[in-house]
């Protein structure tokens, strides 16, 4: 298996890595969303009782 | 247990004997992907490890369809509330349901090795039947106690022919890579056993897993 | 009480992520053969490894479920599933990307723990629809569980069965994922595996702590309009 040149290779495992970010961030992004929406409903709980 | 299990096993294949439903369509079933694969592959004689391939990927489909009706009476005539209703230890469903698709296998398989040979296989059958018998009852054993689980687990869901062929499929790929690599030079030219016992090895090993998984698991299922 | 010990957690798996970072692009030798391409080694079967422990986790967490009959082993069995789904799809585009870049092809059937996994990831794609088509949740969460720990028992089963088969089409003669590892390599790669399996550990808690905030605030508000009723 030839190596590639540098300038190629990095584009393939800059892509690989960038792959592994995004699943993560986007991962915490929808948690957040969670998180967000449960603190809405809480906060307008909390106001009904009042 | 067992004369509890005798009791399910003999009900089933009662009832299969009336309706000849499910054994006579698995049947036809693989006559059909023969021909499927006859025009597919544009091939008239096959061997080696596309026989074997060809072979056992049809044997694997037809046993879908006996795995989406293991449960049918059951389900379509309110039947599992029933045997839930009798204080039955559900292991011995099980062994029933796993026993009824083994014996159901067999019977496919008598019909369906012989007319590969006929049909689709270029060298003959004969020097690899007693190997192939191994790999056919070990084989069988594996799909049927994964069949019976999964059969149970995807009984009382909405979706259950979707689920099955899902389900099933994935989890018979060891069976399939053991029985197709084992059968593959049994089907050559100049047939011989090659690296059988690493097969059966493997085979036994997978159907030792799911039979204790299936026993020590059944319990949970089908429970209400 | 998931969330205990989450920020120690994250911030380990900051630290250990930023360590194996470092150690990877300016500590790691170039690879004689693969080059720069090599590096994606370093990502792509850590993530592997863990979601296959992810995986076979959520069937021990699974088993202690039907044991106890306590539910929240059951939340536990299913975020590490679902997480280890959300892995397993980066682990099949890095080996995609890895593969294109080594061999051409987007695809090749060469790697056993490719292979492998792409079979176990189609297993476990199963089970949401097989979840979520059963409507009662106590036997929703049954069910799940006895899927968990048959699936968790199949994962060691269909790589041994795929590595043999692949032995004899493919005959390993540079083993890509382990074997004889220089020294230097093989502390990246240890490295790598550990931040990553911190890393899912954190967000597995992240999550699991995310539902029960959810759960918990349904019971709440089923409770108050029960009372606002009353």
């Amino acid at each position: 298996m030839p190596a590639l040149p540098l300038d190629e290779a990095g584009k393939y495992v800059a892509g690989a890595y960038l792959v592994f970010l995004t699943l993560i961030v986007v991962y915490v992004a929808i948690i957040a969303a969670k998180v967000a929406r449960i603190d809405r409903e809480l906060t307008r709980l909390a106001e009904e009782d009042e | 247990m067992i004369a509890t299990a005798r009791a399910i096993l003999r009900k089933d294949l009662l009832l299969e004997w009336r309706t000849k439903e499910s054994v006579p369509a698995m049947t036809l079933f693989t006559l059909t992907v023969y021909v499927l694969f006859h025009f597919g592959l544009d091939r008239d004689a096959l061997d080696g490890a596309l026989a074997s391939g060809v072979l056992w990927v049809t044997l694997l489909l037809a046993s879908v369809i006996g795995v989406s009706r293991l449960f049918g009476a059951e389900r379509e005539q309110g039947g599992i509330v029933g045997l839930l209703l009798a204080p039955v230890d559900r292991t011995a469903l099980w062994v029933a349901k796993a026993a009824g698709l083994f014996l159901m296998l067999v019977l496919v398989e008598l019909v369906a090795i012989p007319a590969f040979g006929l049909l689709l296989l270029g060298p003959g059958l004969g020097g690899a039947l007693p190997e192939l018998l191994a790999i056919l009852v070990l084989g069988n054993l594996g799909i049927a106690a994964v069949g019976a689980l999964v059969a149970a687990l995807a009984a009382e869901t909405r979706a259950h022919e979707l689920i099955v062929p899902l389900l099933l499929l994935p989890l018979l790929v060891p069976v399939l890579i053991s029985c197709a690599q084992a059968t593959e030079p049994l089907l050559r030219q100049d047939a011989a056993a090659e690296e059988l016992g690493r097969w059966l090895a493997l085979l036994s090993l997978y159907d030792v897993v799911f039979v204790l998984l299936s026993v020590a698991v059944f319990d949970f299922l089908l429970e209400d | 009480m998931y969330s205990k010990g989450l920020v120690p957690l994250a911030v380990a798996s900051v630290v250990t992520i930023a360590a194996a970072m470092a150690l990877i692009f300016f500590y790691a030798p170039l690879d004689a053969d693969q080059g720069f391409i090599q590096k994606i080694f370093y990502v792509h079967v850590p993530m592997a490894i863990v979601a296959l422990g992810g995986f076979v986790a959520g069937g021990i967490m699974a088993i202690k479920h039907l044991r106890s009959g306590d539910r929240s082993w059951d939340l536990r069995s299913y975020v590490a599933i679902h997480m280890s789904i959300i892995l397993g799809v980066g682990v099949l585009i890095t080996g995609a990307i890895w593969a294109k870049a080594s061999w051409g092809h987007w695809w090749v059937w060469d790697e056993p723990v490719l292979v492998s996994f792409l079979v176990v990831f189609l297993l476990y794609c199963v089970y949401y629809p097989l979840r979520f088509s059963i409507e009662d949740p106590e036997r929703q969460a049954r069910y799940s569980s006895v899927f968990a720990i048959a699936a968790g028992a199949f994962v060691p089963l269909n790589f041994m069965a795929v590595r043999l088969a692949e032995a004899y089409t493919h005959p390993r003669v540079l083993s890509q994922t382990g074997g004889s590892l220089p020294g230097d390599m093989r502390l990246t790669f240890l490295v790598s595996i550990v931040a990553m399996t911190l890393l899912f550990v954190t967000l597995w808690k992240l999550e699991l702590t995310a539902k029960h905030a959810s759960l918990a605030l349904k019971k709440l508000k089923r409770r108050l309009d029960a009372r606002v009723a009353a």
